[in-house]
Protein backbone atom coordinates (compact mmCIF):
# COMPACT_ATOMS: atom_id res chain seq x y z
CA UNK A 1 0.00 0.00 0.00
CA UNK A 2 1.43 3.35 -0.99
CA UNK A 3 1.69 6.21 1.46
CA UNK A 4 -0.93 8.14 -0.46
CA UNK A 5 -3.57 5.42 -0.43
CA UNK A 6 -2.92 5.03 3.28
CA UNK A 7 -3.66 8.73 3.76
CA UNK A 8 -6.83 8.43 1.66
CA UNK A 9 -7.90 5.52 3.84
CA UNK A 10 -7.12 7.51 6.99
CA UNK A 11 -9.24 10.47 5.86
CA UNK A 12 -12.08 8.13 4.87
CA UNK A 13 -11.97 6.38 8.24
CA UNK A 14 -11.79 9.72 10.05
CA UNK A 15 -14.87 11.02 8.25
CA UNK A 16 -16.73 7.74 8.78
CA UNK A 17 -16.02 7.58 12.48
CA UNK A 18 -16.84 11.27 13.07
CA UNK A 19 -20.12 10.98 11.17
CA UNK A 20 -21.20 7.93 13.15
CA UNK A 21 -20.17 9.50 16.45
CA UNK A 22 -22.02 12.72 15.63
CA UNK A 23 -25.09 10.80 14.51
CA UNK A 24 -25.15 8.90 17.82
CA UNK A 25 -24.68 12.06 19.89
CA UNK A 26 -27.38 13.92 17.99
CA UNK A 27 -29.81 11.01 18.33
CA UNK A 28 -29.15 10.94 22.07
CA UNK A 29 -29.64 14.72 22.30
CA UNK A 30 -32.73 14.78 20.11
CA UNK A 31 -35.05 16.34 22.67
CA UNK A 32 -32.60 18.63 24.42
CA UNK A 33 -31.32 20.14 21.17
CA UNK A 34 -34.83 21.26 20.31
CA UNK A 35 -35.26 24.84 21.44
CA UNK A 36 -38.86 24.42 22.57
CA UNK A 37 -41.72 21.99 23.12
CA UNK A 38 -44.82 22.25 20.98
CA UNK A 39 -48.22 21.94 22.75
CA UNK A 40 -48.57 18.39 21.40
CA UNK A 41 -45.08 17.46 22.70
CA UNK A 42 -46.17 18.77 26.09
CA UNK A 43 -49.48 16.86 25.99
CA UNK A 44 -47.61 13.64 25.22
CA UNK A 45 -45.21 13.96 28.16
CA UNK A 46 -46.26 11.67 31.04
CA UNK A 47 -44.16 13.60 33.55
CA UNK A 48 -44.56 17.34 33.08
CA UNK A 49 -41.33 19.34 33.33
CA UNK A 50 -41.07 20.96 36.76
CA UNK A 51 -38.46 23.61 35.96
CA UNK A 52 -38.20 26.24 33.27
CA UNK A 53 -39.47 25.15 29.90
CA UNK A 54 -39.91 26.71 26.51
CA UNK A 55 -43.09 26.31 24.52
CA UNK A 56 -43.51 27.28 20.88
CA UNK A 57 -46.37 27.47 18.41
CA UNK A 58 -48.86 29.90 16.96
CA UNK A 59 -50.79 32.39 19.08
CA UNK A 60 -54.35 31.05 18.67
CA UNK A 61 -56.67 33.45 16.84
CA UNK A 62 -59.09 35.15 19.23
CA UNK A 63 -57.25 33.97 22.33
CA UNK A 64 -55.31 37.13 23.27
CA UNK A 65 -56.93 38.81 26.30
CA UNK A 66 -55.30 41.69 28.14
CA UNK A 67 -56.11 41.81 31.85
CA UNK A 68 -58.28 44.67 33.05
CA UNK A 69 -56.66 47.50 34.99
CA UNK A 70 -53.74 47.77 32.61
CA UNK A 71 -51.11 45.89 34.64
CA UNK A 72 -49.65 44.54 31.38
CA UNK A 73 -50.78 40.97 32.03
CA UNK A 74 -51.82 39.13 28.91
CA UNK A 75 -53.40 35.69 28.55
CA UNK A 76 -53.35 33.72 25.34
CA UNK A 77 -53.14 30.15 24.13
CA UNK A 78 -50.41 28.64 22.01
CA UNK A 79 -51.56 26.06 19.52
CA UNK A 80 -50.08 23.70 16.99
CA UNK A 81 -52.13 21.54 14.69
CA UNK A 82 -53.20 19.11 17.40
CA UNK A 83 -53.11 20.69 20.85
CA UNK A 84 -53.26 24.01 22.70
CA UNK A 85 -51.65 25.27 25.89
CA UNK A 86 -52.77 28.37 27.83
CA UNK A 87 -50.13 30.97 28.69
CA UNK A 88 -50.12 33.94 31.01
CA UNK A 89 -47.45 36.62 30.78
CA UNK A 90 -46.77 39.96 32.39
CA UNK A 91 -44.35 42.24 30.59
CA UNK A 92 -43.45 43.81 27.29
CA UNK A 93 -44.39 41.87 24.18
CA UNK A 94 -42.15 41.87 21.08
CA UNK A 95 -43.32 43.94 18.08
CA UNK A 96 -44.15 40.88 16.01
CA UNK A 97 -46.48 39.44 18.68
CA UNK A 98 -50.02 39.09 17.38
CA UNK A 99 -52.67 36.44 16.81
CA UNK A 100 -51.59 33.86 14.28
CA UNK A 101 -47.91 34.69 14.86
CA UNK A 102 -45.33 32.08 15.83
CA UNK A 103 -43.95 32.65 19.33
CA UNK A 104 -41.69 30.92 21.82
CA UNK A 105 -42.36 31.51 25.51
CA UNK A 106 -40.20 30.57 28.46
CA UNK A 107 -41.74 29.91 31.83
CA UNK A 108 -43.01 27.34 34.30
CA UNK A 109 -46.03 25.10 34.13
CA UNK A 110 -48.36 25.77 37.07
CA UNK A 111 -50.59 23.04 38.59
CA UNK A 112 -53.54 24.18 36.44
CA UNK A 113 -51.52 23.43 33.30
CA UNK A 114 -50.99 27.10 32.44
CA UNK A 115 -47.52 28.23 31.41
CA UNK A 116 -46.56 31.26 33.51
CA UNK A 117 -44.15 32.92 31.11
CA UNK A 118 -41.21 35.08 32.08
CA UNK A 119 -40.17 35.75 28.48
CA UNK A 120 -42.02 35.89 25.16
CA UNK A 121 -40.02 35.71 21.92
CA UNK A 122 -41.56 36.16 18.48
CA UNK A 123 -40.64 33.81 15.67
CA UNK A 124 -40.96 34.91 12.11
CA UNK A 125 -41.25 32.54 9.18
CA UNK A 126 -39.02 32.12 6.16
CA UNK A 127 -41.29 34.13 3.84
CA UNK A 128 -40.22 37.58 2.75
CA UNK A 129 -42.41 39.81 0.62
CA UNK A 130 -43.47 43.46 0.33
CA UNK A 131 -46.62 44.46 2.21
CA UNK A 132 -48.50 45.09 -1.05
CA UNK A 133 -47.87 41.54 -2.22
CA UNK A 134 -49.04 40.13 1.12
CA UNK A 135 -52.18 42.29 0.96
CA UNK A 136 -52.87 41.25 -2.64
CA UNK A 137 -52.54 37.57 -1.74
CA UNK A 138 -55.00 38.05 1.10
CA UNK A 139 -57.42 40.02 -1.07
CA UNK A 140 -57.43 37.30 -3.70
CA UNK A 141 -58.28 34.85 -0.92
CA UNK A 142 -55.12 32.83 -1.59
CA UNK A 143 -53.89 33.35 1.94
CA UNK A 144 -55.62 33.94 5.26
CA UNK A 145 -54.22 35.32 8.52
CA UNK A 146 -52.63 32.68 10.68
CA UNK A 147 -52.39 30.29 7.79
CA UNK A 148 -49.18 28.98 6.32
CA UNK A 149 -48.11 31.40 3.60
CA UNK A 150 -48.48 30.25 0.00
CA UNK B 1 -6.38 24.57 -13.74
CA UNK B 2 -3.52 22.13 -13.32
CA UNK B 3 -1.05 24.85 -14.32
CA UNK B 4 -2.21 27.05 -11.47
CA UNK B 5 -1.14 24.43 -8.97
CA UNK B 6 2.41 25.62 -9.56
CA UNK B 7 3.05 28.30 -6.89
CA UNK B 8 4.85 30.68 -9.30
CA UNK B 9 2.13 30.49 -11.93
CA UNK B 10 -0.46 30.92 -9.21
CA UNK B 11 1.35 34.00 -7.95
CA UNK B 12 1.28 35.62 -11.39
CA UNK B 13 -2.38 34.71 -11.91
CA UNK B 14 -3.42 35.95 -8.46
CA UNK B 15 -1.52 39.22 -8.89
CA UNK B 16 -3.48 39.93 -12.07
CA UNK B 17 -6.83 38.66 -10.76
CA UNK B 18 -6.84 40.43 -7.38
CA UNK B 19 -7.61 43.97 -8.64
CA UNK B 20 -10.29 42.62 -10.98
CA UNK B 21 -11.99 40.76 -8.11
CA UNK B 22 -11.66 43.79 -5.83
CA UNK B 23 -13.15 46.16 -8.43
CA UNK B 24 -16.00 43.75 -9.11
CA UNK B 25 -16.63 43.43 -5.37
CA UNK B 26 -16.78 47.20 -4.94
CA UNK B 27 -19.16 47.61 -7.87
CA UNK B 28 -21.49 44.84 -6.70
CA UNK B 29 -21.34 46.04 -3.12
CA UNK B 30 -22.40 49.56 -4.11
CA UNK B 31 -25.22 48.25 -6.33
CA UNK B 32 -26.28 45.63 -3.77
CA UNK B 33 -26.26 48.02 -0.82
CA UNK B 34 -28.17 50.66 -2.77
CA UNK B 35 -30.88 48.16 -3.68
CA UNK B 36 -30.87 46.69 -0.17
CA UNK B 37 -31.20 50.02 1.64
CA UNK B 38 -33.21 52.14 -0.82
CA UNK B 39 -34.33 50.13 -3.84
CA UNK B 40 -36.16 47.29 -2.09
CA UNK B 41 -39.46 47.26 -0.21
CA UNK B 42 -39.98 46.80 3.52
CA UNK B 43 -41.18 43.35 4.56
CA UNK B 44 -44.89 42.74 5.23
CA UNK B 45 -44.01 41.31 8.61
CA UNK B 46 -40.65 42.70 9.69
CA UNK B 47 -40.90 46.18 8.23
CA UNK B 48 -37.61 48.02 7.71
CA UNK B 49 -35.65 45.64 9.97
CA UNK B 50 -35.61 43.16 7.11
CA UNK B 51 -32.73 45.15 5.60
CA UNK B 52 -30.34 43.55 8.10
CA UNK B 53 -30.91 40.37 6.09
CA UNK B 54 -28.85 41.72 3.18
CA UNK B 55 -25.67 41.84 5.26
CA UNK B 56 -26.47 38.93 7.57
CA UNK B 57 -27.51 36.15 5.18
CA UNK B 58 -24.57 36.47 2.72
CA UNK B 59 -22.15 36.55 5.67
CA UNK B 60 -23.65 33.29 6.94
CA UNK B 61 -23.40 31.76 3.44
CA UNK B 62 -19.75 32.75 3.27
CA UNK B 63 -19.09 31.32 6.73
CA UNK B 64 -20.22 27.90 5.46
CA UNK B 65 -18.65 28.31 2.02
CA UNK B 66 -15.24 29.26 3.46
CA UNK B 67 -15.27 26.28 5.81
CA UNK B 68 -16.27 23.92 3.00
CA UNK B 69 -13.50 25.15 0.71
CA UNK B 70 -11.06 24.93 3.62
CA UNK B 71 -12.07 21.30 4.08
CA UNK B 72 -11.60 20.53 0.38
CA UNK B 73 -8.17 22.22 0.39
CA UNK B 74 -7.27 20.32 3.55
CA UNK B 75 -8.16 16.96 1.96
CA UNK B 76 -6.08 17.80 -1.15
CA UNK B 77 -3.21 19.04 1.00
CA UNK B 78 -3.32 16.04 3.29
CA UNK B 79 -3.55 13.33 0.64
CA UNK B 80 -1.50 14.78 -2.22
CA UNK B 81 0.85 16.85 -0.04
CA UNK B 82 0.31 19.85 -2.24
CA UNK B 83 1.79 22.94 -0.55
CA UNK B 84 -0.52 25.35 -2.42
CA UNK B 85 -3.56 23.53 -1.02
CA UNK B 86 -2.19 23.95 2.52
CA UNK B 87 -1.57 27.63 1.84
CA UNK B 88 -5.12 28.05 0.50
CA UNK B 89 -6.66 26.35 3.55
CA UNK B 90 -4.55 28.39 5.96
CA UNK B 91 -5.38 31.67 4.20
CA UNK B 92 -9.12 30.93 4.15
CA UNK B 93 -9.44 30.51 7.92
CA UNK B 94 -9.20 34.13 9.14
CA UNK B 95 -11.50 35.30 6.31
CA UNK B 96 -14.05 32.63 7.15
CA UNK B 97 -13.80 33.46 10.85
CA UNK B 98 -14.49 37.14 10.05
CA UNK B 99 -17.56 36.29 8.00
CA UNK B 100 -18.80 34.02 10.80
CA UNK B 101 -18.28 36.81 13.32
CA UNK B 102 -20.14 39.22 11.06
CA UNK B 103 -23.02 36.74 10.73
CA UNK B 104 -23.18 36.30 14.52
CA UNK B 105 -23.12 40.05 15.24
CA UNK B 106 -25.63 41.06 12.56
CA UNK B 107 -27.83 38.13 13.55
CA UNK B 108 -27.80 39.33 17.12
CA UNK B 109 -28.68 42.88 16.03
CA UNK B 110 -31.53 41.45 13.96
CA UNK B 111 -32.71 39.11 16.70
CA UNK B 112 -33.30 41.88 19.23
CA UNK B 113 -36.00 43.79 17.29
CA UNK B 114 -37.57 40.72 15.66
CA UNK B 115 -37.44 37.92 18.20
CA UNK B 116 -37.02 40.07 21.28
CA UNK B 117 -33.62 38.71 22.28
CA UNK B 118 -29.97 39.22 21.32
CA UNK B 119 -29.15 35.57 21.67
CA UNK B 120 -30.87 32.22 22.12
CA UNK B 121 -29.27 28.82 22.58
CA UNK B 122 -31.17 27.31 19.71
CA UNK B 123 -29.59 24.75 17.38
CA UNK B 124 -28.77 27.15 14.53
CA UNK B 125 -27.19 29.88 16.65
CA UNK B 126 -25.25 27.43 18.79
CA UNK B 127 -23.89 25.46 15.83
CA UNK B 128 -22.71 28.67 14.14
CA UNK B 129 -20.98 29.75 17.36
CA UNK B 130 -19.24 26.35 17.35
CA UNK B 131 -18.19 27.01 13.74
CA UNK B 132 -16.59 30.26 14.87
CA UNK B 133 -14.62 28.46 17.58
CA UNK B 134 -13.57 25.83 15.05
CA UNK B 135 -12.06 28.51 12.85
CA UNK B 136 -10.15 29.81 15.88
CA UNK B 137 -9.03 26.30 16.81
CA UNK B 138 -7.87 25.69 13.26
CA UNK B 139 -5.82 28.90 13.28
CA UNK B 140 -4.39 28.02 16.69
CA UNK B 141 -3.30 24.64 15.33
CA UNK B 142 -1.31 26.35 12.58
CA UNK B 143 0.56 28.53 15.02
CA UNK B 144 1.08 25.81 17.61
CA UNK B 145 3.75 23.95 15.62
CA UNK B 146 7.12 25.24 14.42
CA UNK B 147 7.32 22.63 11.68
CA UNK B 148 5.07 23.82 8.85
CA UNK B 149 4.35 20.41 7.33
CA UNK B 150 3.43 19.02 10.74
CA UNK B 151 1.18 22.02 11.42
CA UNK B 152 -0.47 21.56 8.01
CA UNK B 153 -1.15 17.89 8.76
CA UNK B 154 -2.69 18.47 12.16
CA UNK B 155 -4.69 21.54 11.06
CA UNK B 156 -6.04 19.52 8.10
CA UNK B 157 -7.27 16.74 10.38
CA UNK B 158 -8.96 19.26 12.68
CA UNK B 159 -10.62 20.94 9.71
CA UNK B 160 -11.85 17.68 8.17
CA UNK B 161 -13.27 16.38 11.46
CA UNK B 162 -14.95 19.75 12.04
CA UNK B 163 -16.59 19.65 8.62
CA UNK B 164 -19.34 17.50 10.16
CA UNK B 165 -20.68 20.74 11.67
CA UNK B 166 -21.46 22.22 8.22
CA UNK B 167 -24.44 19.97 7.36
CA UNK B 168 -25.60 20.27 10.97
CA UNK B 169 -25.71 24.07 10.63
CA UNK B 170 -27.49 23.88 7.28
CA UNK B 171 -30.20 21.45 8.44
CA UNK B 172 -30.43 22.45 12.12
CA UNK B 173 -33.53 24.54 11.37
CA UNK B 174 -35.27 21.58 9.71
CA UNK B 175 -34.28 18.85 12.15
CA UNK B 176 -35.16 20.60 15.40
CA UNK B 177 -37.61 23.16 16.68
CA UNK B 178 -35.58 26.35 16.58
CA UNK B 179 -36.14 30.05 17.06
CA UNK B 180 -34.32 30.68 13.80
CA UNK B 181 -36.57 30.31 10.74
CA UNK B 182 -35.88 27.70 8.01
CA UNK B 183 -34.03 28.48 4.77
CA UNK B 184 -35.61 30.99 2.36
CA UNK B 185 -33.35 30.74 -0.68
CA UNK B 186 -31.68 27.31 -0.87
CA UNK B 187 -34.71 25.09 -0.36
CA UNK B 188 -36.23 22.21 -2.28
CA UNK B 189 -39.40 24.02 -3.45
CA UNK B 190 -37.67 27.22 -4.61
CA UNK B 191 -37.05 30.53 -2.83
CA UNK B 192 -39.79 31.81 -0.51
CA UNK B 193 -38.60 35.37 -0.89
CA UNK B 194 -40.07 37.94 -3.23
CA UNK B 195 -37.95 38.73 -6.31
CA UNK B 196 -37.65 42.42 -5.32
CA UNK B 197 -35.79 41.26 -2.21
CA UNK B 198 -34.04 38.27 -3.74
CA UNK B 199 -32.16 40.39 -6.31
CA UNK B 200 -30.31 42.60 -3.79
CA UNK B 201 -29.66 39.54 -1.62
CA UNK B 202 -28.01 37.65 -4.49
CA UNK B 203 -26.03 40.77 -5.52
CA UNK B 204 -24.70 41.02 -1.97
CA UNK B 205 -23.88 37.31 -2.04
CA UNK B 206 -21.83 37.79 -5.21
CA UNK B 207 -20.13 40.87 -3.74
CA UNK B 208 -19.13 38.92 -0.61
CA UNK B 209 -17.81 36.08 -2.79
CA UNK B 210 -15.60 38.50 -4.73
CA UNK B 211 -14.41 40.15 -1.50
CA UNK B 212 -13.47 36.68 -0.30
CA UNK B 213 -11.65 35.94 -3.58
CA UNK B 214 -9.61 39.15 -3.45
CA UNK B 215 -8.69 38.69 0.24
CA UNK B 216 -7.82 35.03 -0.34
CA UNK B 217 -5.48 35.85 -3.22
CA UNK B 218 -3.76 38.62 -1.25
CA UNK B 219 -3.24 36.49 1.82
CA UNK B 220 -2.16 33.40 -0.17
CA UNK B 221 0.46 35.48 -1.98
CA UNK B 222 1.65 36.87 1.33
CA UNK B 223 1.98 33.36 2.75
CA UNK B 224 3.86 32.14 -0.37
CA UNK B 225 6.23 35.11 -0.12
CA UNK B 226 6.79 34.41 3.57
CA UNK B 227 7.67 30.80 2.83
CA UNK B 228 10.07 31.87 0.10
CA UNK B 229 11.79 34.27 2.52
CA UNK B 230 12.08 31.54 5.12
CA UNK B 231 13.66 29.22 2.52
CA UNK B 232 16.13 31.89 1.38
CA UNK B 233 17.08 32.72 4.95
CA UNK B 234 17.64 29.07 5.72
CA UNK B 235 19.82 28.75 2.62
CA UNK B 236 21.80 31.87 3.58
CA UNK B 237 22.36 30.61 7.11
CA UNK B 238 23.41 27.14 6.10
CA UNK B 239 27.02 27.84 4.91
CA UNK B 240 27.92 29.87 8.00
CA UNK B 241 26.64 27.09 10.23
CA UNK B 242 28.91 24.71 8.37
CA UNK B 243 31.85 27.02 9.09
CA UNK B 244 31.09 27.21 12.80
CA UNK B 245 30.91 23.46 12.94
Amino acid sequence: MTKRSRRILLIGALLGVTSIATLLVLTALKQSVAYFYTPSDLAKLAKKPAGLLRLGGLVATGSVKFAEGGDATVNFTISDEFATTPVTYRGVLPDLFREGQGVVVQGRLNPEGVVVASEVLAKHDENYMPREVADALKKQGRWKDGEKTP
Amino acid sequence: MYDLANPDRFDRFARAATPIAAAGALLLLVAGLYLALFGSPADYQQGESVRIMYVHVPAAWMALMCYSSMAVASVVGFIWKHPLADVAAKATAPIGASFTFLALVTGSLWGKPMWGTWWAWDARLTSVLILFFMYLGYMAAWSAFEDKSRAARIAAIICIVGFINVPIIKFSVDWWNSLHQPASVFRADGPSIHSSMLTPLLLMGLAYTLIFTALLFISMRAELAERRIARLEAAARAPSEVKVA
